[in-house]
């Protein structure tokens, strides 16, 4: 059975259940409600189709060693479909935000789980909340109008550029970290600390050398689907990081990310069937495989730890 | 350890803790920062016209956001009236008939990789899927399809908690009773849920809302001077007037974009404490 099971409501009832029941309602029903379920996975297979559909196509026209190796991404003006930059800007303002997010929401989870006051908690995970659900298209703006500013004022940097994205993602993605984390310290048994602090411990060692290496997986999860955010978000970057065709890992300057170039290059009216139309397939499924990568670790790491201490 | 006195431990916990508390103090502190600002901002064009006037990209004191927040409302009720029945229908199956084993695992596999797909990559879906090969063109039904695609894994996660949290007794009753599994489930579980279930619909309604990206991919018209008229409407929603704003170059533009979004947030936090409140009251009078 495993740890899936064991602790759900609903296991015994599907335990009682005869294995298999001729009653035709019954079974319609189940059939229905086993759709539903199993729709998650026919839009996966949607998505994935679709992208590969004019992928394809597009891969025929321009071949992928020169889309994976090419260094400069000018569709429009000189029909150069060279990928690296979009990736290369996706990973550095990806990984500026992740370095950034992810020591604030870790600490955040370390203080609101091993130190904060059951008062102060309840005060604090609600607005964290707020945070998490303001849209990625008031953090844009949010960029555009305070970041870049006192950017441009104490680096020079021009007025879109990778950092402002770098730093409001790297906020974006802290209730993200804090709360992935905060359960993965939450699952953590209260014995393995009394037992650090019983043998003289501070509260901070504790955690530090008990706690958080007892939680690593599930910490490690949380790290990993806020870099796969990052790597995703497309709002901040299009609204505040400009547009760059060419390799660049200079962060004062104007970057493009896979995403945002997707939406950049989607508001203009693109006839449909051209090559630059199909590009935008081909990289949203570079960017599709990334994110699926990511994700598909982390779930592993979390289930990992899910194991530990059922 | 041991050749380090008490005090020093103490006083490098000390440090830590100070160090813990700053990533709380950025976090609450950008919070601040951002909505004093955007308030600020928006303040001057805080006005009815906001609701009555069109788009207009010559003159930022009658430009509004009527057909954009008409275009988010057909949105997301459409949205719901696909992503509910979907998502809760998919919870029902993985909380109460599946048996666990390889197929529910790969179910769950599925719900947890939809959730990890980034927005725009939803766009591309619907561009390619619902405007191209249904031939639907840039119309409400399109937006409203491709954001049940992404909303579908949040319905379902919250919709297995409302399920789980149903206790096992009632379904025995009921199954005692002589009724069966989908009668026990129809007449006892579902309305025993029923408030938690309605907490996950207003949570995808939220996250509708604010969902830009993949309504720019599909093609939603941000010079829109009519209401939508129907699920076979060209459409703007919006996040993605506030976004054509964002585009003007003034001062002037980004007090209409701040003040879309002051409109936006009051409307997500309006969703947000009616689901709060929803689910306090649920846990007050239930078991």
């Amino acid at each position: 059975m495993g740890g899936v099971n064991a602790d759900r409501t609903g296991a015994r009832l599907a335990s009682l259940e005869p294995k298999w029941v001729w009653q035709p309602g019954e079974t319609l029903v189940r059939g229905l409600l086993f759709l539903a379920a199993a729709f998650a996975i026919i839009a996966t297979f949607a998505i994935v189709v679709a992208l590969l559909w004019d992928t394809v196509v597009f891969f025929g026209r321009v071949s992928p060693v020169a889309f994976y190796t090419g260094t400069k991404w000018s569709p429009v003006i000189d029909g150069l479909y060279g990928v690296l930059p979009l990736i290369a800007g996706t990973l550095l303002i990806a990984g500026g935000a992740v370095l950034i997010g992810i020591p604030l929401g870790l600490s955040a989870a370390i203080f609101l789980r091993e130190y904060a006051p059951a008062r102060v908690r309840e005060f604090v995970k609600p607005l964290l909340e707020v945070l998490a659900g303001i849209p990625s298209i008031v953090f844009g703006f949010f960029a555009l109008l305070l970041v870049s500013p006192t950017l441009k004022a104490w680096f020079g940097a021009d007025y879109f550029n990778g950092a402002n994205a770098i730093i409001v993602i790297g906020i974006m993605i802290i209730p993200i970290v804090s709360s992935l984390s905060e359960d993965a310290l939450t699952a953590v048994p209260t014995d393995l600390r009394d037992g650090a602090v019983a043998l003289g411990a501070t509260r901070f060692e504790a955690t530090a050398r008990v706690v958080i290496p007892a939680a690593f997986s599930g910490i490690m999860a949380s790290f990993l689907l806020a870099f796969s955010r990052a790597v995703g978000e497309t709002m901040v970057v299009l609204i505040a990081a400009g547009e760059n065709v060419n390799l660049t890992f200079n962060v004062l300057g104007p970057m493009s990310t896979l995403a945002g170039d997707i939406a950049r290059k989607a508001t203009g009216d693109l006839p449909v069937g051209s090559d630059l139309f199909r590009s935008l397939f081909a990289v949203g499924f570079t960017l599709f495989v990334i994110t699926f990568v990511i994700n598909l670790t982390s779930d592993v790491l979390r289930h990992r730890f899910r194991e530990a201490y059922d | 350890m041991r050749s380090k006195s008490r005090k020093v431990r103490k006083a490098k916990e000390l440090v830590f803790v100070i160090l813990f508390l700053a990533g709380i103090g950025v976090a609450l502190g950008v919070l601040g920062i951002l909505l004093a600002s955007l308030f600020a901002t928006a303040a001057p064009y805080l006005t009815p016209t906001l609701f009555t006037s069109y788009a207009n990209y010559q003159d930022a004191t009658r430009a509004g956001y009527a057909a954009a927040i008409a275009g988010t409302l057909w949105i997301v009720s459409l949205t719901l009236l696909f992503s509910l029945p979907l998502g809760v229908g998919a919870a029902i199956y993985l909380e109460e008939y599946s048996r666990g084993g390889r197929i529910a695992r790969i179910l769950q596999a599925g719900v947890s990789n939809l959730a990890g797909v980034p927005s725009v990559v939803f766009g591309l879906l619907g561009l390619a899927i619902f405007v191209r090969a249904f031939h639907l063109g840039a119309v409400v039904l399109a937006g409203a399809l491709t954001l049940t695609l992404l909303v579908f894994p949040y319905v379902v996660i919250t919709a297995r908690e409302a399920i789980r949290a149903v206790p096992q007794s009632i379904r025995d009753a009921a199954l005692a009773m002589g009724a069966t599994k989908w009668q026990a489930i129809r007449h006892q579980v579902l309305p025993a849920a029923a408030p938690g279930l309605l907490t996950a619909s207003i949570l995808g309604a939220a996250r509708t809302i604010g969902e830009t990206a993949p309504l720019i991919v599909i093609g939603a018209v941000v010079l829109q001077t009519f209401l939508p008229y129907g699920p076979d409407s060209p459409f703007v929603a919006l996040p993605v007037q506030i976004y054509a704003y964002i585009g003007l170059p003034g001062p002037e533009w980004q007090g209409v974009a701040a003040a879309g979004m002051v409109v936006l947030l009051v409307i997500l936090f309006a969703f947000n404490a009616v689901a709060i409140i929803g689910r306090n009251r649920l846990q007050r009078t239930r078991w």
